[in-house]
């Protein structure tokens, strides 16, 4: 489960005196385990910055938030990397390890949660098939084309079947088919009780796969339905 | 292939293959500069060390020395010694058994020995040459006195002898081997200071790399930590990096340093007690080294790995607590 309860966002200023304007501003929207929800609205509406705090890279500055049961504003600090574990998440500019191979780069989080290397192989080998690069296992990202390093990040952010999984435009550089395979994924694993949160702007995805969704607008929920 | 969607078991222990460099330290934390400079740190040490050693042997043997802290002369030694009114006193015997008699009395003296005249005239020779004895001067007899009490009071014990046995003459070295003892305790702190610095220099260093390390790799650190990683996993992985670094460092340093360090004995050998056989080859140098030089030489790519790993460790892991 994920709730916000008034959560408001400002990030702090670097270098400038004063404090930095609020991007997000009373936020509350509760998402029960296995939803799928798009998360719409505008560019600079505060979409990523939404995502940040589901993802635990930000804490947010008041308000409440529970993600996977865990109050987020309450819990230690020390708690968070076990939390972090049980999230999936795609970024819209894939933020792949450019010094590992496509392999290493999926095997990373297994490894990071200390998995045994017998399985971990099994598993990558088997996530990179699936997105169809069974045969670039070995190559570097640099060598990747763009949908290529997408299909890495949407398999690194699936491959621990995290309980969350949020995607920042998971399907900008996929075509069609390859984007029809993501979502039928990413239904089939809400199904299996995983809560998916997909921000977007592609409406032509919105409109084929109908599904509730968040609506910001100016750092304001405008609408959860 | 999603068969539990649920929370996933985990394991505390990590059994990631050995070698994997999921932070790109290999370059970040490259191994071109700090080990040289590690080297330096540890060859630097390596001197420090061996002040400190040499200074605390010196002083030891200096202080060692003062338990003959006092010499008696006793010119005329053979004359009868003189009662208090100053008429010779056959009972007492010759004037330097009365003095042995009176210093064995005294309270704080461990003994009282007389050099030979064989001893004597060795003390001479670098003045008088080898025939001193043929040149029949009158020579005192000289008493070698150990004291078991330092703090004696051998002013007064001056006096009393000098009424009894005129002309009799204490000299004390104390305050000599005070002098020295004082100075070589001054060199060990100089060296014990420079040690100090050396290891804060190397912290330092270790620090600088670091850090410098973190702010090339902060977006792989932001990546790994969002996956999950505790600051102790990213910690390790740059204290496993500085550690290898720094031990390579030191054992080069030490290594370095070893030449040097076999001059210097070889130098110092002489006022140490023996002397260095020039002939004998590198082997015999080698065993000239004492012990504890060689074992801090041991030590220090030890100490250099433990800088580079606690110092890393700190860095880093201050570093990540602006993260969420």
């Amino acid at each position: 489960m994920v709730r916000f309860e008034g959560v408001g966002l400002r990030y702090r200023a670097i270098g400038r005196a004063g404090r930095s304007p609020e991007v997000l501003h009373d936020i509350s929207f509760t998402l029960p385990d296995g939803v799928f929800r798009w998360l719409l609205g505008p560019s600079g509406a505060g979409k990523t910055s939404l995502l940040r705090l589901m993802y635990l890279a930000v804490a947010p500055t008041r308000g409440n938030l529970t993600v996977l049961g865990t109050d987020v504003s309450a819990a230690p600090r020390r708690s968070l990397p076990r939390l972090r574990r049980r999230i999936g998440v795609v970024f819209q500019d894939f933020r792949l390890l450019p010094h590992l191979s496509a392999f290493d780069n999926v095997a990373l989080p297994l490894r990071i949660s200390g998995r045994p290397e017998g399985q971990v192989r099994a598993d990558v080998t088997e996530m990179l098939r699936w997105v169809g690069l069974g045969k670039r296992i070995d190559a570097y990202p640099t060598q990747l084309s763009g949908g290529e390093q997408q299909r890495v990040a949407i398999a690194r952010a699936v491959i621990t079947r995290p309980s969350l999984l949020v995607a920042d435009e998971p399907t900008g550089n996929l075509d069609d088919a390859q984007a029809e395979r993501l979502m039928q994924l990413l239904h089939e694993m809400s199904r299996l009780g995983t809560t998916v949160v997909v921000a977007t702007h592609n409406d032509r995805l919105v409109a084929r796969h109908p599904a509730p969704a968040i609506l910001l607008e100016h750092g304001r929920l405008t609408g959860h339905h | 292939m999603f068969g539990a969607a649920v929370s996933v078991p985990m394991t505390a222990v990590s059994l990631r293959p050995t070698g994997f460099d999921e932070l790109g330290l290999r370059r970040a934390l490259s191994d071109r500069l700090l080990p040289f400079l590690v080297a330096a740190m540890a060859f630097l040490a390596a001197l420090a060390l061996a002040g400190w050693i040499g200074a605390a042997s010196l002083a030891r043997e200096w202080q060692a020395g003062s338990g003959s802290a006092l010499t008696v002369q006793v010119p005329r030694p053979s004359d009868p010694a003189q009662t208090a009114e100053g008429r010779p006193d056959p009972a007492a015997g010759k004037r330097v058994d009365r003095t042995l008699a009176l210093l064995a009395g005294t309270p704080g003296i461990a003994s009282a020995r007389r050099l030979s005249d064989a001893q004597l005239s060795d003390l001479l020779r670098p003045w008088l040459g080898a025939g001193a004895g043929r040149l029949d001067l009158p020579l005192p007899a000289v008493i070698a006195v150990r004291l078991s009490d330092p703090d004696a009071d051998l002013d007064s014990l001056g006096r009393r002898i000098g009424v009894e046995v005129p002309g009799v003459l204490v000299e004390s070295h104390g305050t000599w081997v005070g002098r020295l003892t004082a100075l070589a305790r001054s060199l060990q702190a100089c060296a014990g200071l420079a040690l100090l610095l050396v290891v804060g220099v190397a912290a330092a260093v270790v620090a600088v790399a670091t850090r410098s390390g973190l702010s090339a790799r902060r977006e792989a650190i932001e990546i790994v930590h969002g996956l999950g990683a505790t600051d102790g996993y990213i910690a390790a992985r740059f204290a496993a990096r500085a550690t290898l670094l720094a031990t390579v460092g030191g054992a080069a340093g030490a290594v370095l340093a070893l030449p040097v360090l076999i001059m210097l004995a070889g130098l110092a050998a002489p006022f140490a007690g023996g002397a260095v056989p020039a002939d004998q080859g590198t082997m015999a140098f080698l065993a000239a080294l004492p012990t504890t030089i060689w074992v801090s030489l041991l030590a220090l790519p030890a100490g250099a790995a433990a800088i580079g790993f606690l110092t890393a460790q700190g860095t880093v892991r201050r570093w990540l607590r602006r993260m969420p």
